[in-house]
């Protein structure tokens, strides 16, 4: 209890610091919303096993830290940035060093008319209303510890506008790099995606540690998909193995849009992953798919919601999880089909490799269905590789070692090759061919 | 002598399936084994490929004058023995490409032999394509995904083409093929067939034998060879079905 209570006090005390640090930004309106926030997030219990969303996911070891929410801007040079970059595979690259957004280190040159990407401190400053419109919209504070202390310490965090009627062939990239050498952090990157009406655009959101090092990333970010808009995401979490992740995204669907998510987790000592999506309007589009890769003590977790409020709607959602040594994952794909919602089709999918008897995965498929003509299937499996397939591949001269690697890449590209950002698509490639295929 | 299977027992999950098999196979046969449904056919050509769910409990098989059961299944493929699979496993994600580059790569590195070049490698498996007919495109599609029945048993055979085994065992890679495929695959068998190799060809109809013809025909009945003899004999199964071998047996 006392834990929690330290937890708190510290973030609470930090806020006042933040206030005197936002300046002139503190007179906008959008500070009684932080300050709003900060009230809610000190009146939120602290989630516990004995809460049906938290089961299986203990995240009292972050209570053992105490983390600064206010660092001090990290020295960063573009040579320490350049190994997180994809070479020149993205023309537009926003870096954040420990949450702050850094122009000197981001590649924003010659953005094409239509596409606004700026940091939402910039955003706000400017009055954009855009942002004034959606940001803390989506993702509500109420009874949401992170949530509440994320929109209260909303500051810096990327800020992506596709205005009606625009087509942006190039993607970009949004790197969070956590520098927590000098002491234990928390950052808290805000993200708001704007999709205009008829608009197409896509995105990576990219978490990466400096070293291998204690600290806690609390992410939010909100996503609306307005009319016949196309948005493609992919979150790549490679955290360091010691740090704590959570994160949610909220997405907000209008008519015939196409929202596309994959998320690959392999870092985190505790990752949480909340996608919740919601189809508002009729004929919309949605692919939540994901991967994680976890070894050691690592605990991933992943909970999904599509909320089909709507009819004519279509989601998939495919989520495949690797686990080794003792490591233990969650997969909770809750999907809701509203009493309005006729004619959707909702498919869902897990699927676990267990490769050591050590490593527990909890999944658990979860459908509300209201409507009478609707098309939902969900399937999980866990289990260990078929040993029918590696029979075949001895056969053809292929040992134990090599054809496991070869199933085990199989199934985790599965998931990989429906990534349409070719460059972190290879990449990933690369890493399981690291893993997989030596 | 490349295959010598002498007085051959083996269970599966406890039931005694084959019952003192003995069989010599030299280079440059084809041997066809006929029989019933659970004569032990297909029993007899996994544990020469050494499915670890079949356990011999007696008898002795000597390759190339090697102890075959004491080869992993891996070793057995790398020394030259190819099973071709009544039901090809479907392998989701793995490149037929993939597969037959890391197999022929495998075998050769066993064998002390010096890795392909992608270029080389490439041109040879275009050329075994022809052989049974199949499509480029298949080389990038996942091992038999979605494959249709009569394609799964050309790419069994495409696969056989490429890493050219000595001693081919073809698991019912007849059943179910209408007679194109089965002319194909018939056509690939025999074109690869030299006096280098043997072939032993399992199957329950004596239809594939008027395109692979035979050497030897030996006919199984409750685990053991009941009948051995020349092609005729797979024609006067023909014609008067397994159920006089079975009463021969019986007396």
């Amino acid at each position: 209890m006392s834990d929690i209570l330290e937890f708190k006090n510290t973030l609470i005390s930090g806020f006042a610091a933040l206030e005197k640090s936002l300046n002139g930004q503190s007179k906008k309106a959008f500070h009684s919303v932080r300050k709003e926030a900060l009230t809610k997030f000190e009146h939120a219990d602290f989630p516990n096993i004995k809460n049906e969303e938290w089961r299986h996911t203990n995240i009292s070891p972050i209570l053992k830290h105490t983390f600064n929410p206010l660092s001090d801007a990290s020295l960063l040079s573009s040579a320490d940035v350049q190994k997180f970059v994809f070479g020149d595979a993205f023309k537009y690259v926003m870096v954040f060093i420990n949450g702050k957004f850094h122009p000197e280190l981001s590649t924003l040159d010659n953005l094409p008319e239509g596409l606004i990407v700026k940091s939402i401190a910039a955003a706000n400053e400017e009055n954009n209303t855009v942002v004034e419109k959606h940001l803390g919209k989506y993702a509500l504070s109420d009874g949401q510890i992170f949530t509440a202390l994320s929109t209260a310490y909303t500051f810096d965090g990327a800020f992506i506008n596709v205005k009606a009627g625009k087509v942006i062939e190039d993607s970009v990239h949004i790197l969070f790099i956590t520098d927590s050498r000098n002491e234990k952090l928390i950052t808290q990157p805000r993200n708001l995606f704007v999709a205009e009406k008829n608009s197409h655009a896509s995105v990576l959101e990219h978490y990466v540690s400096l070293q291998d090092d204690v600290y806690f990333t609390n992410a939010v970010t909100e996503v609306v998909v307005e009319e016949n808009a196309f948005f493609d995401h992919v979150k790549l979490q490679e955290e360091s193995k010691k740090a704590f992740h959570i994160s949610r995204m909220e997405i907000n669907q209008k008519r015939s849009s196409n929202f596309t998510s994959h998320a690959v987790s392999l870092g985190g000592i505790i990752s949480r992953n909340d996608v919740n999506s919601k189809f508002n309007e009729d004929g919309g589009e949605c692919t939540l798919n994901g991967l994680f890769m976890i070894e050691g003590s690592q605990l991933s977790d992943t909970h999904t919601l599509i909320d089909h409020a709507k009819p004519h709607c279509n989601s998939h959602e495919h989520y495949k999880g690797i686990l080794d040594d003792s490591s233990r994952g969650v997969f909770n794909g809750k999907v809701i089909v509203r009493q309005d919602a006729q004619k959707t089709n909702a498919f869902q999918q897990n699927n676990n490799i267990l490769l050591s008897t050590d490593a527990v995965i909890n999944t658990k498929p979860q459908l509300e269905i209201f409507a009478d003509d609707v098309k939902c299937s969900h399937g999980a499996t866990i289990g260990q590789l078929d040993e029918e397939a590696m029979f075949y591949l001895k056969t053809r001269g292929i040992g134990d070692d090599i054809g496991r690697g070869m199933l085990l890449h199989a199934f985790a590209s599965d998931v990989v090759k429906s990534i349409k950002l070719q460059p972190v698509r290879d990449y990933i490639e690369t890493i399981l061919s690291r893993k997989f295929n030596q | 002598m490349l295959l010598e299977i002498k007085n051959l027992y083996a269970n599966v999950e406890g039931k005694e399936i084959l019952r003192g098999i003995n069989l010599t196979v030299n280079k440059g046969e084809i041997h066809a084994i006929m029989g019933p449904n659970g004569s032990g056919k297909s029993t007899l050509a996994n544990v020469l490929a050494g499915h670890s769910s079949f356990e011999v409990t007696k008898g002795e098989v000597f390759y190339n004058g090697k102890n075959l059961l004491e080869l992993s299944p891996e070793d057995r493929a790398r020394e030259g023995i190819f099973l071709a699979f009544q039901y090809p496993v479907e392998l989701p994600g793995v490149s037929n490409t993939n597969l037959l580059k890391t197999a022929v790569n495998e075998i050769r590195k066993y064998r002390g032999e010096e890795q392909m070049d992608a270029v080389d490698f490439l041109q040879m498996i275009k050329q075994k394509m022809k052989l049974v007919e199949l499509d480029d495109s298949l080389l990038r599609r996942s091992v038999n995904e979605g494959f249709s029945g009569g394609e799964k048993k050309r790419n069994e055979i495409f696969q056989m083409a490429v890493l050219e085994p000595t001693l081919a065992i073809l698991d019912e890679t007849d059943s179910g093929l209408d007679i194109d495929a089965l002319r194909v695959v018939a056509n690939g068998v025999t074109k690869l067939k030299s006096a280098e190799n043997a072939t032993i060809v399992v199957t329950h109809y004596q239809r594939l034998l008027n395109y692979i013809v035979p050497d030897f025909v030996h006919v199984l009945s409750k685990g053991r060879i009941v009948k051995s003899g020349g092609k005729e004999l797979a024609v006067e199964l023909e014609e008067k079905g397994y159920d006089w071998i079975k009463e021969k047996v019986v007396a």
